[in-house]
């Protein structure tokens, strides 16, 4: 179960929201301050991404994003529900009908993977995930 | 936090000097104000972000958009940035090589190839 989860209507508005929100649970988790504007960061992107693709695509339903505290890592899910998003994996196939948002959505997968480094992305028929964890200091005996 | 934007001239260059969080929400401020600049004839651009507290990836698009519309008309777009941060992005993107990044609006102001 997450420690926490959040839903919120794919506006643009609504991604700060979900960045401060996330730094404030992986700070709580024991994740590095050193690493938490990476955090903020990475699932700024992913939020941004799936605002996109349920802009693009019309799809009237909430962006999920999960936030879970491990025993020694912190892990963060997004997901959409765009139909059968095609994430960076198969980039050929957006190639010939991408419009600037999906560009912009690639640029943000292209900051993830080279800010995270334990990071997954799934698409399947009903939307896509992108996991991401990063290391907490949690194992580490407290003074 | 919101963006704050103000404009002012050097010179032959407009300084934007760029506050607060530049992020999928604000960005489109950003890319309306380099897109007016343009439009009325400002081809030499210095975009001041030492008061940026947050970039993300549509912000870094904003600046690329920036970028090709002063080059169409054989002008500049430089940025001042001193905050190991946002220099990070630009570094993981490969952007570093595409911006002529300062460490200080005189220097950028005075900054000629």
């Amino acid at each position: 179960m997450p420690t926490v989860e959040l839903l919120f209507s794919a506006q643009p508005e609504h991604v700060r929201t979900a960045r401060l929100v996330a730094a404030a649970v992986a700070r709580r988790a024991g994740v590095d301050e050193a690493v938490l504007d990476e955090v903020r960061l990475a699932v700024g992107e992913a939020c941004s991404r799936a605002v996109g693709l349920h802009l693009s695509n019309g799809v009237d339903r909430p962006v999920r994003v999960l936030l879970t505290e491990e025993e020694k890592k912190f892990s963060i899910e997004v997901g959409d529900e765009a139909p059968g998003s095609p994430a960076g994996s198969v980039p050929s196939a957006r190639a010939s009908g991408a419009d600037d948002s999906d560009d912009e959505g690639e640029m943000g997968l292209a900051v993830i993977s080279g800010l995270v480094d334990d990071v997954e992305v799934t698409v399947g028929e009903h939307g896509g995930i992108i996991r991401m964890s990063w290391p907490t200091a949690s194992a580490v005996v407290l003074p | 936090m919101d963006l704050s934007l103000s404009t002012r001239t050097v010179g032959d260059r407009t300084v934007v000097e760029v506050g607060g969080e530049i992020d999928v929400y604000t960005a489109p401020k950003l890319r309306e104000q380099l897109v007016e600049l343009v439009n009325d004839g400002s081809y030499h651009l210095v975009v001041d972000m030492e008061g940026v507290d947050f970039l993300d990836s549509t912000g870094l698009g904003v600046l690329v958009g920036g970028l090709k519309r002063v080059r169409a008309h054989e002008g500049s777009l430089r940025l001042v940035c001193n905050q190991e941060r946002i220099l990070k992005i630009f570094r993981i993107t490969g952007l570093t090589k595409v911006f002529p990044i300062h460490t200080s609006v005189d220097e950028a102001v005075a900054a000629n190839d």
